[in-house]
């Protein structure tokens, strides 16, 4: 009932853990089985290892969490290498995001990661985190088209591009993605905030500004995934503070083909058990006999 | 059967131990170990994060938190009531690796860094250990110290209780064969460095603000001698040289 093809990839059920927010899969398999996920997208990965920002990195807000992780992880080869193999051997779709500062160090990323056998490339032109790049891309329709342009010509996967919601007009940003050869779209990612240490009257993060996820974000984020669907063909994956059934069902219904779920799962580490589980019996209570009879049912 | 587990257990009690500080016990039937801790959850939506609570001590059937009110989430833990339950996820980390220590063991608190302590002592019980603890103004929980230490030396900010000072002026860490610490980082730091200098084994237990507290998020990244750790996943545990060497 909640089987969903994405991208020509079968997945079991429409819901992904999103980037950042679960590792490689690896320490929620220590509390369930990660088989039962419809897909995983990997920590955002860059072509060098990176350690990440200094200083704090997480900020708790009402509904939120501020973050400045700093795309830490531990490159495309080690990912290959070691973490690969253990996501392949589970039953569910694998997706690499890739990160990065320039046009250049996507299409190398992307190079390695052709050769490989991901399902899917989420490519991350919206990282608030990292200095110089990577923000720009994600705001700039014009320089998010090109690096897009330039990555689908070489790429053999299929692409997902993920949109940042500081774009300067987020549909004009999906439309001119699509146009550049984008298979699917991802949003949103996390939103510019910051927040400040009033004991010692400092900004609480070394970089100033960090990227604001979770519940206080959902509402924003939908009516950005409900614009999008609007204006474009390709499917997408909407995403930004689900943490219930009904929060994943608000998106679908929205438009978005699949949902994924970031910063839900520090609050219960199988809370992507309790969505799937939800939007399945919420199915057979409204005599739905696939998820794609909600896909767009609020949309006018 | 999952290595973690993430369930509602229990509250069997939930009471002041001192002013602010409250010792919690509910039912967990899994094994855990000294030094390990929980994401422990009391509430539905807010606040956002579970917060991280040491295992105080456990038998394979409860397990035991000791915490300090400090804000709205260990605000909201005080005001479980017996019957009630708390989602707790883990347990987490690594703990104290006390099937290797030996002989004499110091082992130093700083305020509710005591909490990690009691299950640790428990688990030295071939050691003699003298247990250090720091406090603001007066000890508490220390009677469940008493069966399986040789010595308790107490240290007080104000001096209305022991030693009028720092906790670590109450030892010399060569005087030991291992040294065991929890507490705020600048009294752990310099216990650790005092240990390095004098060839002593010390164990640090870190704190972090934490997100996940399983190693996901990369929230609690620390620079250690082995590269970046994670203090959830990898710690909160660490050898005194890999901090601070
Ligand atoms: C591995 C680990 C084990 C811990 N074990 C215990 C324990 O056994 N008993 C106990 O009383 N406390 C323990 N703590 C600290 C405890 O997690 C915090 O006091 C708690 O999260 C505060 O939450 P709050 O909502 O009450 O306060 P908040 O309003 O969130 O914070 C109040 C104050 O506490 C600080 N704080 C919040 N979270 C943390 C944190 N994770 N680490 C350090 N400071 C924090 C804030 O900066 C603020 O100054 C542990 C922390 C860690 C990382
Ligand atoms: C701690 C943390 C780390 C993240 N790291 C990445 C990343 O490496 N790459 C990426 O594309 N998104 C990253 N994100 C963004 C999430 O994937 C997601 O887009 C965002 O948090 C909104 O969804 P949520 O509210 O469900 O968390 C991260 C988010 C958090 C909270
Ligand atoms: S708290 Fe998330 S990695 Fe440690």
């Amino acid at each position: 009932m909640l089987e969903t093809v994405f991208n020509g990839i079968a997945m079991k059920n429409p819901v992904v853990a999103a980037s950042g927010t679960f590792g490689f899969g690896r320490e929620y398999d220590e509390f369930f089985d990660i088989s039962r996920l419809g897909g995983i997208c990997s920590k955002g990965l860059t072509m060098e290892e990176r350690f990440g920002n200094e200083g704090e990195r997480v900020y708790e807000t009402p509904s939120g969490l501020i973050n400045s992780i700093g795309l830490q992880n531990p490159g495309v080869d080690a990912f290959l290498r070691e973490d690969l193999p253990f996501l392949r051997s589970k039953d569910t779709a694998v997706i690499a995001n890739l990160g990065g500062s320039t046009i250049e160090s996507y299409l190398e990323g992307v190079e390695k990661l052709n050769e490989t056998d991901v399902d899917l490339i989420e490519l991350n032109i919206s990282c608030p985190n990292v200095k110089h790049g990577g923000m720009a891309l994600g705001i700039k329709c014009d320089i998010a088209y090109e690096a897009v342009r330039q990555v689908r010509q070489i790429c053999k996967k299929p692409l997902m591009v993920k949109l940042s919601p500081n774009a300067e007009n987020i549909v004009e940003m999906a439309l001119r993605c699509e146009e550049a050869g984008a298979d699917s779209l991802s949003l949103v990612n996390t939103f510019q905030a910051m927040a400040i240490d009033v004991d010692k009257r400092r900004p609480v993060f070394d970089n100033l500004f960090a990227g604001l996820s979770g519940p206080a974000i959902l509402p924003i984020a939908l009516r950005m995934v409900y614009q999008v669907c609007g204006a474009v063909t390709i499917p997408v994956m909407g995403l930004g503070g689900i943490a219930s059934w009904r929060d994943a069902a608000a998106f679908l219904m929205a438009g978005a083909t699949a949902v994924q779920v970031g910063t839900a799962n520090f609050i219960k580490p199988d809370i992507c058990l309790d969505i799937i589980d939800g939007l399945e019996q919420f199915l057979r209570s409204q005599g739905c006999r696939s998820v794609s009879e909600i896909i767009g049912a609020a949309r006018q | 059967m999952p290595a973690k587990h993430c369930e509602s257990a229990v509250v069997i009690e939930n009471q002041p131990v001192a002013d602010g500080i409250f010792r919690m016990v509910a039912w967990w039937p899994y094994p855990v170990q000294a030094g390990q801790f929980f994401m422990v959850r009391g509430w539905d939506r807010f606040p956002l994060l579970s917060r991280p609570i040491s295992v105080h001590d456990a038998d394979g059937e409860r397990v035991v938190f000791l915490y300090e009110v400090r804000g709205e989430g260990t605000r909201l833990l005080s005001e479980k009531k017996p019957g009630e339950t708390v989602l707790l996820s883990g347990p987490a980390g690594n703990g104290f690796p006390t099937g290797q220590i030996r002989g004499k063991v110091a082992v130093v608190s700083g305020g509710i860094g005591i909490a990690p302590l009691l299950l640790t002592v428990k688990a030295l019980s071939g050691c003699a250990v003298t247990l250090c603890c720091g406090f603001r103004d007066k000890s508490y929980g220390l009677d469940a110290f008493r069966p399986y230490v040789q010595e308790i030396r107490v240290a007080t900010d104000s001096g209305k209780e022991g030693h009028k000072g720092f906790v670590t002026d109450l030892l010399d860490p060569a005087d030991f064969d291992a040294v065991i610490t929890c507490g705020p980082e600048v009294m752990m730091e310099k216990l650790a460095r005092d240990c390095i200098a004098k060839q002593v084994v010390c164990y640090v237990s870190m704190e972090r603000h934490m997100a996940c507290g399983v190693g996901a998020c990369l929230g609690c990244t620390h620079h250690t001698a082995h590269g970046a750790k994670c203090v959830c996943k990898d710690g909160p545990v660490f050898r005194g040289e890999e901090l601070y060497a």
